[in-house]
């Protein structure tokens, strides 16, 4: 791996260049696209109902994803995250059928995906196991664990707090708003500013982009990959949040594919799976470049299953454009 | 490499869209019941890949093609999605569908989307699951499963002859409404409570072949001194058969199982288990989309709980427990012949 960051100094950067020192305008432009053909190709898709449902629709996927991102910059990856997530929601929901306050079950359970976090972080960091493994493993047993604690049951879940991002508001008359969408933007734009005008950020980058040297110049390796990781559980904590807000009812069994889902919205914005390059402005355009694709193909009456082979075609798409971009320089 | 982007999502647009589908794109984004108006009929499966929602879909569509309706079907992806119920919830109605049947993934898991569907005038029919509470849709095609878990256990329990049972569990998915009714039903029909000591094992397995058959073969590790066995569904029937046969232990056993698939009737036929209670998820469907026409054409919705019924099917028929033989279960059964 050579160091991505460095810039060329040329006076015409090639496409490539570009594309790396952007990563978020390919994907960006891709979902444009996305959104033109189904504004052309339907006449249902392109009205502000339904682009506010399409956003609604990623909100889930795209919170988790985001602490994917992170993860993903150090060269890690999270398996675990929305069974960690599910279980929070679990925890939440019991909670509050317990007697507990909306807003504690909402801390305690941020607190569960803070410690599950934070456990996979230190076995990454301390025990230096591949990060692979040790959420794969988590997956497994918070899976377990959720269906376990929930006795297998769904668990309604009617609370102000933890259903107000679900809330739906009305700007100038027709536009719906959730206040989970403002949140939702509030933190990438947070962790877009963390990461790219922070000492902290810089230095996710240059963990992911090359350990050793990033040790060498005095960076301190492991509690840097562990602040991330414990980030990242906070991040999963709000996504189960978001999730109540979303469908106001803790189920074990929900969300099986989220994992994969957040790793297919990271790469679609362009975020290398090697670590140390990407941006979590990508991250939100392949969120909902993937909600834009379900919902504009649904309304174009496209088998679902279709949907996932499109799906799939444009993850193996956006590595290779990525690969390419690379060759380049 | 714009051009390589664009051209990929062109190309994976237009090659998705070539892909055969029984859905049709409706414009307008109205929602009106009655007036006279045609029915659009949407409908929502668990999962679109289960033989049992193919089939549910398939008369679902016919029934609407026979009625002059349109029609358009979406589903989750997995047992349990209910995010993606609810998306399909949200898009038949931006689709502007008069009428959404769905087939809920969890009893509770998409009510907010159904109150949202209902608050804007679309008629909501739970079909094969009910929801909790029931009143959240307008009304409900369904098996009593209940009364398909009674239909079971009254009939192992004849089978048995008085003998005392000794008996091992096979349960779907935990906590799934479908799966605590039918589980609770045997237990009744059987005359035994939960956690009585003849029940020797059980085992989830979310209503998976190979899962049962594991779960089986772990649960013969500690007995093989059983004599009968619940299953939730056929596919789990025939994992638990496959581990039963293994050990030899086919011959002192009666398993009862709960679908009427073509499959499983076979698999009574067959003599993999002694019964199975068929359900009719044709009848589920047509009895919706007719629902759907009718509220198009008066604005007249259909209410409550309409048990579409569940029948016995065994080659062994027992004194006091009503069925039919496999004969009939051929004609009748659901799926793939």
């Amino acid at each position: 791996m050579t160091s991505a960051t460095a810039t060329v100094e040329s006076d015409r950067p090639t496409i490539g260049e570009f594309f790396l020192r952007a990563p978020a305008v390919g994907p960006a432009l891709a979902l444009v696209v996305a959104v033109l053909v189904f504004s052309f190709s339907t006449d249902t898709f392109l009205n502000l109902d339904n682009i506010s449902l399409v956003v609604q629709q990623s909100l889930v996927i795209g919170t988790l994803a985001l602490g994917q991102t992170l993860i993903i910059l150090t060269a890690g990856i999270d398996l675990a995250n929305a069974a960690s997530m599910v279980l929070a929601t679990l925890i939440m929901a019991k909670l509050l059928a317990g007697g507990v306050s909306g807003i504690f079950a909402l801390l305690l359970g941020i607190v569960a995906t803070v410690l599950v976090s934070g456990v996979v972080g230190s076995l990454v960091t301390k025990v230096k196991l591949p990060p692979f493994i040790v959420t794969l493993g988590a997956l497994t047993m918070l899976t377990a664990a959720g269906r376990l604690f929930a006795g297998g049951e769904a668990v309604p879940v009617a609370d102000g707090l933890l259903n107000w991002l679900g809330t739906r508001r009305y700007l100038f008359g027709g536009i719906e708003i959730t206040y989970g969408m403002t949140l939702a933007l509030i933190m990438y734009l947070v962790m877009w500013y963390a990461l790219t005008r922070t000492a902290w950020g810089k230095h996710v980058y240059a963990v992911g982009n090359a350990p050793e040297s990033a040790r060498l110049s005095g960076i301190k390796v492991n509690r840097t990959v562990l602040s991330v990781y414990l980030v990242a559980g906070v991040i999963f904590g709000i996504a189960a949040w978001q999730a109540l807000g979303r469908v106001p009812n803790a189920d074990p069994n929900a969300y099986q594919l989220g994992n994969l889902d957040s790793i297919t919205a990271v790469v679609l914005g362009g975020t290398s799976l090697f670590g140390g390059r990407g941006s979590v402005l990508g991250t939100m355009m392949g969120a909902l470049i993937v909600a834009v694709l379900r919902s504009g193909l649904t309304q174009l009456g496209v088998d679902a299953l279709y949907q996932d082979v499109a799906t799939g075609a444009l993850v193996i798409a956006a590595v290779a454009v990525d690969r390419l971009a690379r060759r380049q320089r | 490499m714009r051009k390589i982007l664009t051209a990929g999502l062109v190309a994976a647009v237009l090659v998705s869209a070539g892909g055969c589908t029984v859905e049709r794109h409706w414009g307008g984004n109205t929602n009106s019941g009655g007036g006279g108006g045609k029915a659009k009929v949407g409908l929502v499966t668990k999962t679109d890949t289960n033989p049992y929602f193919v089939e549910l879909r398939a008369a679902a569509s016919a029934a609407a093609q026979a009625n002059g309706a349109d029609f358009s079907a979406l589903a989750g992806q997995f047992d349990g999605d209910n995010d993606g119920q609810v998306r399909a919830i949200e898009n038949l109605m931006q689709q502007g569908a008069t009428t959404i049947l769905i087939t809920p993934s969890s009893s509770t898991g998409v009510l907010d989307a159904i109150d949202r569907a209902r608050k804007a005038g679309v008629l909501v029919i739970a079909l094969d699951t009910a929801t909790e509470p029931a009143e959240a849709v307008d009304a409900t095609f369904a098996t009593d499963n209940f009364v398909a878990g009674q239909q079971q256990g009254a009939y192992v329990k004849a089978a048995l002859g008085g003998t005392q049972p000794k008996l091992f569990m096979v349960d779907g998915t935990a906590g799934s409404t479908v799966d605590t009714q039918r589980h609770t039903g045997f237990l009744s029909g059987i005359g035994l409570a939960d956690g009585a000591p003849e029940i020797k094992g059980s085992t989830p397995a979310n209503g998976d072949q190979s899962t049962a058959q594991q779960g089986v073969e772990n649960l013969l590790q500690r007995t093989t001194d059983i004599n009968a066995v619940y299953t939730m569904n056929e596919p789990m029937g025939r994992g638990t058969y496959a581990a039963l046969k293994a050990r030899g232990l086919t011959g002192q056993i009666v398993m009862g199982s709960i679908d009427g698939g073509c499959e499983g009737v076979q698999n009574v036929r067959d003599g993999q288990y002694a019964a199975t209670v068929m359900q009719f998820p044709k009848k589920m469907a047509e009895q919706g989309v007719l629902a759907a026409v009718e509220y198009a054409k008066s604005g007249k919705k259909p209410a409550g709980f309409n048990n579409t019924g569940s029948v016995v099917i065994t080659d062994k028929p027992m004194p006091g427990v009503e069925s039919q033989n496999t004969d009939w279960g051929l004609q009748n059964c659901w799926g793939e012949k």
